[in-house]
């Protein structure tokens, strides 16, 4: 700089410690660029806050279902005691709401009370029954889900002062209800049957443990593949495969692989799995199979990376002492990556209990309302769950979606957390 | 090289405890100072695929002695150690020529199990690595993959003997299986030598063995190391002239990976041979 050094006739030098303009531009920009990126800090957490928020609202009144307690007498000889499965449940549901209501008698009127009660009532009370034939012949309560449009009336999400051609219940609709909350057979519980239900063309009775089975079975699936065969490779690739274009050609397809857009795979799944081999549709087995596929690169790639972390120390000393090759991995190496491959095995499961395009091209997408018995019968998973929901016109479907996805976001969340608990548990340092 | 079928590889385990018995034998009526040759090599030299590392190293490195191996950094000298239990196998590039005899058996025939080699021939390396386990299993694990002990009472004299020859008994012993690494870096290398000495090993070789130590420490190994002479032929690498003159009885100077000269420590020390070996000892170079 030229004002350090005095000439004479020029003004007196500064002394060392007096700031200049470059200076302060200097600090200026330091500023700025804390300043960015506290802000893209802010931006992505707003947005994410957005998300989950938006998600929480939606799903919130999902948390608690319509139910609605009937008092129903089941005749002697409505339903048969050595057959209880038989009877006509309907009807004896029908006869007690017909008590509650002693003055709709119109078809039409009949069919607008009808919708108040879920399809479900009538099964409710037959699985009652048949646990217990002893309830022929008696009175008892029955408590079952009010239908779509009960529920939805008693959560406020239909507004009713709305004009009638623009909101769904008709004003009987509304009287009939009012008069059931007034005689206290409504009840709003914890609604576990979006839980253990299995799914259901009726937003009340729809559940995702149909889905939970299936993602589980797909997941076990997923992991008996993909991690034996992903450590096998990446032990061969990093600990035993000679360094040549072959292997190097490998290890470029294998990053490539991860890479992959997902519905490549469900594609492949298609063609493969239940073109060729005429493994069945929908099945847990199936999808387990193709999001294997697409673990395994992760796997293979975290493997690897935790195999080099094991410095090369600890193969000396093993070699050293008259170890083999097998036995230096098998004693040494490999318990010593176990950490960083667990951690990249559950990334990888967590990656693909969230992937839904692979399942939609092998069927996982179908409407099947009872949780699989095995991994080979048809099923859903939960993104799929999630996407055919969020396809379903009914109201009830829509905080059914977000309720969902905050089922499958805990699983992720849960699933990321022991990952990174097991990371800073098991880390070691050498 | 390493695909033998396991009637081959017991035969060789019988011969060894042949072997041991025939060097027990000799070791009982040969003399103390060692005149006889433990190992012998001819002609070594190692490629690191073009590059030459190591030109036609012949030297012999006689029996319950000291043998140190001296020289500047990249010379070959540990390229050199490396090659007597063949440790340059794990490197894919890395190629042997010329023979190394142990006991007048050449270790890079093809008939000769690496495994049942490194059995023979212990190492300690520069830095203590011993395994991530309780100090019980760092002593352990060698004799247990050669079959040479199972756990139990047989196991637990091994390692209390072998731990007591490294001198580290009396400071472990009340924490067998605590883990290894939670020892001191001295002690850490001191667990290193039992466990090289635990397979029984005819021959251990060292490489710089305290350039990772404090000054306590190193004086310590370096007792051990005067004692365990008695029992063992050792090969030593190091890059300290003092150590080299502390512990060693013989010496061989490296450069440029090649052998310039062999010779009873003292000698080389006072007197050496080649102006080079001079220039080095004399702190001129290196």
């Amino acid at each position: 700089m030229s004002d350090t050094t005095a000439r004479p006739g020029e003004p007196k030098r500064r002394a060392w410690y007096e700031k200049d303009a470059k200076l302060s531009r200097r600090h200026a920009a330091d500023k700025r660029l804390r300043a960015y990126g506290i802000a893209a800090i802010v931006f992505a957490l707003g947005m994410l806050a957005t998300l989950v928020g938006t998600i929480l609202i939606t799903a919130a009144p999902a948390v608690t279902q319509t139910m609605v307690t009937l008092d129903v007498v089941v005749p002697e000889g409505a339903v048969d005691p050595s057959d209880p499965r038989g009877g006509s449940y309907q009807k004896i549901l029908n006869e007690s709401i017909a008590r509650i209501f002693p003055e709709v008698d119109t078809p039409r009127e009949k069919r607008e009370l009808r919708q108040l009660f879920s399809n479900g009532g009538q099964y409710a009370l037959r699985d009652k029954v048949v646990s217990d034939p002893s309830l022929i012949g008696q009175a008892f309560a029955i408590t079952f889900p009010l239908s779509d449009i009960g529920d939805q009336l008693h959560k406020g999400v239909i507004d009713r002062d709305l004009p009638r051609d623009q909101r769904r219940v008709s004003d009987e609709q509304i009287g009939w209800y009012d008069r059931l909350v007034e005689q206290g057979r409504i009840s709003a519980p914890l609604n576990w049957g979006m839980i253990f239900n299995a799914d259901s063309r009726f937003p009340e009775l729809a559940g995702l443990w149909g889905a939970l089975v299936g993602s589980f079975y797909a997941l076990l699936i997923c992991f008996l593949v993909s991690f034996p065969v992903g450590i096998s490779a990446a032990v061969y690739l990093e600990e035993f495969a000679p360094k040549n274009r072959l292997t190097d050609l490998i290890e470029v397809n294998i990053n490539n692989l991860a890479a992959v857009p997902s519905i490549v795979f469900g594609l492949l799944g298609l063609a493969v799995f239940l073109n060729f081999f005429g493994m069945p549709r929908s099945a847990p087995i199936v999808g387990g199979l193709v999001l294997s596929l697409m673990t395994l690169p992760t796997i293979i790639i975290a493997t690897r990376a935790a195999l080099k972390a094991v410095p090369p120390s600890i193969r000396e000393a093993a070699i050293g002492v008259g170890a083999s090759k097998m036995q230096t991995v098998g004693h040494h190496v490999l318990p010593l990556a176990m950490p960083g491959i667990l951690t990249g095995t559950i990334i990888g499961l967590a990656q693909a209990l969230g992937e839904t395009a692979p399942l939609l091209l092998i069927g996982m997408n179908a409407f099947i309302t009872a949780a699989p018995d095995s991994m080979f019968n048809p099923s859903t998973a939960l993104p799929t769950q999630i996407y055919i929901w969020a396809d379903s016109p009914e109201r009830g479907f829509t905080s059914r979606t977000s309720a969902a996805i905050i089922v499958l976001l805990g699983f992720l969340v849960c699933m990321n957390a022991i990952a990174i608990y097991m990371r800073k548990r098991f880390e070691r340092r050498w | 090289m390493t695909t033998l079928d396991t009637t081959e590889a017991s035969g060789m385990i019988m011969n060894k405890t042949a072997e041991d018995a025939g060097t027990l034998a000799k070791a009982a009526t040969s003399a103390r100072a060692g005149n006889e040759t433990k190992i012998a090599a001819t002609n070594v030299s190692v490629f690191y695929g073009e590059k030459q590392a190591l030109f036609d190293v012949s030297i012999d490195i006689p029996a319950r002695q000291v043998m140190a191996f001296i020289g500047p950094s990249g010379c070959g000298k540990s390229t050199f150690l490396r090659c007597i239990n063949r440790m340059n196998d794990t490197i894919d590039i890395c190629s042997v020529t010329g023979t190394i005899e142990i006991d007048g058996a050449n270790i890079y025939d093809p008939k000769i199990d690496p495994v049942l080699l490194r059995a023979r021939v212990g190492m300690v390396f520069q830095k203590p690595n011993p395994f991530p386990k309780s100090i019980y299993d760092n002593i352990a694990y060698g004799p247990r993959i050669h079959g040479v002990a199972k756990n139990g009472s047989a196991m637990d004299q091994i390692v209390e003997t072998s731990l007591s020859r490294a001198g580290l008994w009396n400071e472990v012993k009340d924490r067998l299986h605590e883990p290894g690494t939670g020892l001191s870096g001295g002690q850490q290398q001191r667990l290193c030598i039992a466990r090289a000495i635990a397979v029984n090993p005819d021959v251990i070789l060292m490489d710089e063995p305290c350039s990772a130590l404090d000054p306590i420490a190193t004086a310590k190994v370096e007792e051990l190391i005067d004692e365990l002479r008695e029992q063992y032929t050792i090969v030593i690498v190091t890059h300290s002239m003092q150590q080299a003159a502390r512990v060693s009885q013989k010496a061989a100077f490296f450069h440029l990976g090649k052998l310039i000269e062999v010779d009873e420590t003292e000698k080389m020390f006072t007197n050496p041979t080649d102006q080079r070996t001079q220039d080095y000892i004399t702190g001129r170079f290196g």
